[in-house]
């Protein structure tokens, strides 16, 4: 049976890989709260979880059943609609930017080729289509994200949820820009918008990204770093800084509604990890199976996010402000310029 | 035209940050502070008034509650108040490792200040570390005097008991250990460039105007004005020991962290050469109507027994006259002044307390920055609501 001029086990292996890479973002998330206490834990000369379940693995899922069985709350002041749309808005695009991340090569089954990126289909002489504004659809999904917590700050009518909600709007207009033009410098190598062509063209020792001009070696450390910013990741966590304004946007939020914000956080955090990957560190390739090459180099920036949590202090409002618009923005700038230079010289 | 409206923020009593219960109420313009006004007396027990209802050495347990972060240095201004007014001589045993454990108390205290400050920066990993050698120095407490935190170790006319065996070594573990947690802090912190941008320039409160609002010890030093009681006004053989007095001169944040982290290596040399000079002899002078008797007295023989009672529940009565005893506590000057009437309780006792002069200078440090300026502000003054409310 044929629908399309594809075999149903076609469709079948697409749908499989879409559950799996769902899947394997979800444990993720809930193991990247238990990798994060038991990492800083350590850092931080304590033990960390270790009660439930060996070594306290099922840390995740006692916290999950925990947040599900609280009594939700919703203010008598709030804006009902806004407060429950606000964690909606805040998790959904935090998992749908993963959709057009290749996190592997293809495969082949029944004489077709399957590639492993969710928004992606082979035809049958085995050429691959995928998104071919990728990156587009993925700085359009983070700024989308921006939105639940200024819904979830203004709705729940607190002020510090307020404040919380207008630090993370500026914060993330100002790092969006950044981030944005250090792309512009992956695109002027790739001469490509689309993630599958990106990572095609990355193989090899050198072939990475971050690797092919000094130029995109500075972009990719900013890309990561204004990614940071943009997902409220320390030193830039500052719309929940606990000790300034308790717990910022979601202050007055309980049981589901604040895991899911919670979740929203971690997922961002696995998105953001997973684009640098692919943008400057070459995807999937590399010396291990591709899929595992593409995990690995997530996890150690996984890793590498709550090592910069343990370390550093926050940054100030206006800090960060200056930051994003005094420092990366002209940097950034000319990073294009020089790289437009070196290219031309030197890779043409 | 346009018009200006505020936002006002309470902050606290159960904010993260104000450092226990300390009520801030803000007026907000953005996140630009226009006002603060601190509410206080959420943790008022009126220990100046229950000390009038108490013999001298009854109120004494009532001081290590106040600054509860540094509960031996309270006892130290206590005892040497009590003792100014009676006349004794304390033995110089006891002065020594009384300047010891007042010295490692400091250590405790700064340690808890700099924890706190960095956790409400945001530096969580600072915090822990600190938490990890404080311990150490509440371990040696517990061998002194059975108690982690309120302590009551001193005695009008000396101590409680002699040091257990191995108090030396201990503390020479601590004078060993120390300076390398301290470079571990400041290799986190003082090199740290969010940090530097968080504490320079932050909190600026100028000489004139810290000794205007009487600010005493770290937070005025680190306004630059070199003023140390330990120094300036020595007592329990302060004079002795050979330290630095750190001053600060940018008058900010990053001033008063500097301050306080030489502080806590000048108190481990003071520590050092205590130590040294550490001589065997008798823990507690020898005056009967004051002192307790030693406790093998108290054990085996009746009159001890009944001398023992006799000081316990009566106490002793103070000469007729009014003294005054201020000690450099790890916070500031912390002082008490007594008055007493010729019976065996003080008529009155006021404590000048350290932390509370401090906080009247939040507005003048906090006003026209930014919230997150004010978290930084509250943390460099190092407060203690024990010791505010009283």
């Amino acid at each position: 049976m044929e629908i399309m001029g594809l075999p149903l086990i076609y469709y079948g292996a697409m749908i499989l890989k879409v559950l799996l890479a769902f899947v394997f973002v979800l444990l993720t998330v809930a193991y990247a709260t238990y990798a994060e206490r038991k990492i800083i834990g350590h850092m931080q000369v304590r033990i960390g979880p270790n009660r439930t379940g060996p070594m306290g693995l099922l840390q995740p899922i006692a916290d999950g059943i925990k947040l599900f069985f609280k009594e939700e709350i919703i203010p008598a002041q709030a804006s009902k609609f806004a407060f429950v749309l606000a964690p909606l808005v805040a998790l959904i695009p935090a998992f749908i930017s993963f959709a057009v991340i290749p996190f592997g090569d293809t495969f082949e089954i029944a004489g077709y080729k399957v590639p492993l990126q969710i928004a992606a289909y082979a035809d049958q002489a085995g050429k691959v289509f995928d998104l071919n504004i990728g990156v587009l659809y993925i700085l359009a999904m983070a700024s989308l994200g921006v939105y639940g917590i200024v819904l979830a700050g203004w709705s729940s009518n607190s002020k510090y949820s307020l404040l919380g909600g207008l630090r993370a709007s500026a914060q993330m207009i100002s790092y969006e820009l950044a981030a944005g033009l250090a792309i512009v410098c992956v695109f002027m190598v790739s001469e490509s918008l689309s993630l599958q062509q990106i990572v095609s063209d990355q193989g090899g020792l050198f072939g990475w990204y971050i690797f092919r001009t000094p130029f995109t070696f500075v972009a990719g450390i900013i890309f990561f770093i204004c990614s940071l910013a943009e997902i409220n990741r320390t030193p830039f966590d500052l719309p929940e800084a606990e000790t300034e304004l308790v717990s910022g946007f979601c202050t007055e939020y309980s049981s589901m509604k604040y895991a899911m914000f919670f979740m929203a956080e971690y997922a961002n955090m696995v998105t953001v990890c997973a684009v640098t990957t692919t943008l400057f560190l070459g995807g999937w390739h590399g010396p291990l199976p591709p899929v595992l090459n593409f995990i690995a180099k997530v996890y150690i920036l996984m890793f590498v996010c709550m090592w910069v949590r343990a370390t550093y202090p926050r940054y100030r409002y206006d800090q960060l402000m200056k930051l994003g618009w005094k420092v990366f923005l002209p940097t950034t700038l000319f990073l294009i310029v020089g790289n437009a230079f070196w290219i031309t010289l030197f890779q043409k | 035209m346009a018009q200006k409206e505020t936002m006002t923020v309470n902050m606290g009593p159960q904010h993260p940050s104000t450092h226990g219960v300390l009520r801030l109420v803000i007026e907000l313009d953005g996140e630009i502070i226009d006002k603060i006004t601190p509410h206080i007396g959420y943790l008022h027990r009126g220990i100046e008034k229950l000390s009038e209802h108490r013999t001298y050495h009854q109120a004494l347990p009532l001081t290590d509650r106040m600054d509860y972060l540094a509960p031996m240095s309270n006892n130290l201004g206590y005892v040497l108040a009590v003792e100014k007014l009676l006349g004794v001589e304390v033995p110089e045993r006891a002065k020594t490792v009384r300047v010891i454990t007042a010295e490692l108390t400091r250590l405790k205290s700064h340690l808890v200040w700099l924890a706190c400050h960095a956790l409400d920066i945001g530096a969580m990993t600072v915090f822990l570390y600190c938490f990890r050698e404080r311990e150490k120095v509440m371990e040696i407490y517990e061998k002194l005097s059975g108690a982690r935190m309120t302590s009551n170790y001193y005695r009008v006319g000396g101590l409680s008991a002699d040091v257990y065996a191995g108090f030396e070594k201990d503390v020479q573990e601590i004078i060993d250990t120390f300076p390398g947690f301290f470079d571990t802090y400041e290799g986190l912190l003082t090199k740290n460039t969010i940090w530097l941008q968080r504490t320079v320039g932050n909190g600026v409160i100028s000489a004139e105007d810290a000794i205007d609002a009487g600010i005493t010890g770290p937070a005025l030093r680190g306004s630059g004005v070199d003023w140390d009681l330990r120094r300036d006004n020595p007592y329990s053989g302060y004079e002795k020991y050979s330290f630095k007095v750190p001053v600060g001169e940018k008058c900010d944040t990053f001033d008063r962290y500097k301050v306080r982290l030489v502080e806590m290596r000048e108190a481990v040399k003071i520590i050092s050469q205590a130590l040294n000079d550490l001589k065997p002899g008798p823990v507690l002078a020898d005056l009967p109507q004051v002192c307790y008797p030693p406790k093998e007295n108290v054990y085996n023989s009746i009159e001890g027994l009944i001398h023992h009672f006799k000081i316990a529940s009566e106490g002793f009565a103070a000469p007729e006259g009014e003294v005054y005893q201020g000690v450099e506590n790890p916070k500031g000057e912390l002082g008490y002044y007594l008055v007493s009437d010729g019976s065996n309780k003080p008529y009155r006792m006021r404590v000048r307390p350290p932390s509370f002069v401090n906080l009247s200078a939040i507005e003048k440090m906090a006003k026209g920055s930014m919230i997150a300026d004010l978290v930084a502000v509250i943390g460099t003054l190092d407060i203690v609501l024990g010791e505010i409310d009283r």
